[in-house]
């Protein structure tokens, strides 16, 4: 039952924590991150501050079917560095890919031990695979049991607890402030290490299924990352890479569903409304069926606009059995797509699926962007680091690289951790302007009971960032001036973020959401118009500037807000290959 | 029919295809041994809550539900059932877990009845 919401500053009760090493979201990544902090040092006190329930918070609430990234015995390092860097068009960070594949296998092994169903080849015992770096999972539950052994390691668990900005020692990272949805509390941690693993951010876009008001959450990215581990960095002035490299996929059409289960699960290729496989007669010269993820991303978008859509994944050679081994693989990642196949009475032997385009998301784990970090996963704030979905530079993670670099991020933290006497000062000034800056849409409320409700907010920002920068409805599409009228706009809901009014605890947090989300947006806006050129066709198509350009960004694109002015810089850092060969090429 | 509809803290009653978690409210105990019930300690999205009015749970904004179906699983009395909205899937299809030790048991009931069962094992045995 939630507490009432705060009227006045005299109403808030304050709780302090002290702690060694804090971990802000306590998804796949952060709970890996807070179970390795113990590992490496059980005397040090490890804290997750979670805004839901570790037990089904994060992209594993519903469960997955597959870990996308083991490198399986016979493959190499270096094989998984280059098929990451051509899936990604070639741009990626070689040190930050490699430090990950020598841990990638860790924490899936880990995970079977701790009861994780794993489906073994009988003869060989090695995993059954599926696809070039694929192995199927039962994990509907695997969440959960990640959780108990958060629990059962001794890590100290605030949940229902949101994050809003980090404690701040001078440029240092000296832990986080926030506030609890259910208690109304301002909470201040300090820690002598901070890991931010608080997912990447959906909801920047509208989705196409957002029918008036009944299905605004039909999407294939958890809803409730809402980019809050970026705004906050975004706002202390972390610097950021590659926030450009939009996450756009090909996806069921109308549910948002994962597609990969049937197009590499079984083998299902992608027709077009005339029956052509698309790829194989239209993309060759790209590398047909395994051409990069963001050319097959676009290829519903390009059929549609050529007048050739509806689009489809070919289900129609699958066997009965076959159909039926699909129907659990879903079951143990988005169960609710077996009831959009029976709420459709459709049998996917008789009939291929539907597929489109999914509302843009910005996901580290699946692109480059996020943190710029260093090898040891420290953000350009000192003593805060980064991993998972939040963390740039390292894309093709997905579930098991999002675990294994929440290895990595907490071997760090924990070694500064254990090497720092004390954390650092607080400041009550700036505990008091963040105590403010939460609860103001609480106290415009009961002051003036007037003013702009988060929703409202949210769908503006929404439709503003689908129409001029580029969502599903523009087929990814964009331009200068319509990147330009959005940022325009986006400063002026930023500047009305004052007027934001909050009747409840959970309305506090929505607030908080969008806010958050405006900061992600503005910092993406930037990028979308910093990279006059297209490098990634569907994931920044830029009709102005429709070719690639090597000569000018073949490179990284960074930002930095400057935290006194608010301004924000964007600037290039230069590609490092470390490992030979053509980049566009596995 | 009560038990096809959601009571809101107002009294209100809600048409049953506006909301994706559904609230049976004949089944929901509102878990009155806990100081919240299970589905609100849960939900990812903080969107259920219980009603003081009522007793029951409900969902506060059944558009903001993403169908993780967690809490589903998580309630002891079978009072939740997952709902697509209408705009993108028939009326009435119903998809079952039954929650066990090791495994699920999944019941696919299709819009023209059609029934399909699946068991899927969710942690290794001991």
């Amino acid at each position: 039952m939630a507490s009432k919401l705060p009227t006045s500053l005299e109403e808030i009760q304050t709780v302090m924590v002290e702690t060694d090493v804090l971990v802000i979201g306590g998804g796949n990544s952060g709970c890996f991150a807070a179970i390795e902090a113990k590992k490496q040092n059980a005397k040090l006190k490890v804290t997750i501050m979670e805004k839901a329930h570790i037990d089904r918070s994060g992209c594993l609430a519903a469960g997955m079917d597959a870990i996308n990234t083991y490198i399986k015995k016979g493959r190499t390092i270096e094989e998984f560095v280059r098929w990451s860097r051509s899936q990604a068009g070639g741009l990626i960070r070689e040190d930050l890919t490699k430090s990950l594949a020598e841990v990638l296998n860790e924490p899936t092994e880990e995970w079977e031990r701790w009861g994780l169903p794993i489906k073994h080849d009988e003869e060989t015992d090695e995993y059954v695979t599926r696809g070039k770096w694929d192995i199927t999972i039962r994990g509907s539950e695997m969440k959960v049991i990640l959780a108990e052994k958060v629990r059962e390691f001794g890590v100290e668990v605030l949940n229902r607890v949101v994050a809003t900005g980090y404690l701040m020692d001078g440029e240092r990272v000296i832990g986080a402030m926030g506030f609890g949805v259910r208690d109304g509390r301002f909470y201040a941690i300090r820690a002598k290490a901070t890991i931010v693993s608080t997912g990447g951010a959906a909801g920047i876009y509208k989705p196409y299924q957002a029918d008036s008001v009944d299905s605004h959450h039909q999407l294939w990215y958890c809803p409730f990352n809402v980019g809050s581990g970026y705004a906050m960095g975004i706002r202390a002035g972390a610097e950021m890479t590659t926030f450009e490299m939009r996450w756009c996929a090909t996806r069921t059409k109308d549910f948002n569903g994962p597609i990969d289960t049937i197009s590499v699960g079984y083998n299902a290729p992608m027709i077009n409304g005339k029956g052509e496989r698309i790829l194989q007669k239209h993309y060759a010269h790209l590398g047909g069926e395994a051409a990069p993820r963001y050319i097959r991303a676009n290829v519903p978008m390009e059929e549609w606009r050529e007048g050739r859509g509806p689009t489809f994944v070919d289900t129609r050679e699958m066997t009965p059995e076959q159909v039926r081994d699909m129907k659990i693989d879903y079951l143990n990642e988005r169960p609710s797509y077996v009831l959009h196949l029976a709420a459709r009475n459709h049998d996917p032997s008789k009939e291929p699926l539907e597929v489109y385009g999914n509302d843009p998301y910005i996901v580290g784990g699946h692109t480059a962007s996020g943190y710029w970090v260093d090898v040891s996963r420290e953000t350009t704030l000192p003593n805060l680091f980064a991993s998972g979905d939040v963390a740039g530079g390292c894309p093709n993670k997905f579930v098991g690289g999002a675990a294994a670099e929440g290895m990595l991020a907490a071997r760090s933290a924990a070694k500064r951790a254990s090497e720092t006497a004390s954390a650092g000062s607080l400041s009550d000034q700036q505990l008091a302007a963040e105590m403010v800056r939460i609860f103001a849409p609480a106290f415009r409320q009961a002051a003036e009971g007037d003013g702009v409700t988060p929703r409202e907010m949210e769908e503006r920002m929404q439709r503003l960032m689908d129409e001029y920068a580029g969502g599903v409805h523009q087929f990814f599409r964009m331009n200068r001036e319509g990147l330009e009228y959005a940022l325009k706009n986006v400063r002026i809901l930023k500047d009305q973020t004052r007027y934001l009014i909050a009747r409840d605890l959970h309305e506090l947090m929505e607030c908080h959401e969008v806010i958050d989300r405006l900061d992600v947006a503005e910092v993406l806006l930037h990028h979308l118009m910093y990279r006059e050129e297209t490098r990634w066709p569907g994931w920044q198509t830029r009709t102005d500037f429709p070719e690639r350009n090597d000569e000018k960004f073949d490179c990284f694109v960074n930002s930095r807000r400057d935290p006194a002015t608010g301004q924000v810089q964007v600037f290039t850092r230069p590609y490092e290959q470390l490992i030979p060969g053509d980049r566009m090429k596995p | 029919m009560l038990d096809a509809c959601c009571l809101m803290p107002d009294n209100r009653f809600l048409e049953v295809t506006e909301l994706p978690p559904r609230v049976i409210v004949d089944k929901c105990d509102g878990c009155k041994a806990e100081k919240e019930p299970l589905c609100e300690q849960i939900c990812p999205g903080d969107l259920m809550t219980l009603s003081e009015k009522t007793g029951k749970a409900y969902c506060r904004y059944t558009r903001d539900c993403w169908d993780c179906m967690s809490c589903v699983k998580i309630c002891p009395q079978g009072a939740l059932e997952t709902r697509l909205s209408y705009q993108l899937g028939y009326y009435p299809a119903k998809l079952i877990p039954m929650m066990g030790t090791n495994r699920i048991t999944w019941t696919s009931i299709a819009m023209d009845g059609t029934v399909e069962r699946f068991v899927v094992p969710t942690r290794n045995e001991e």
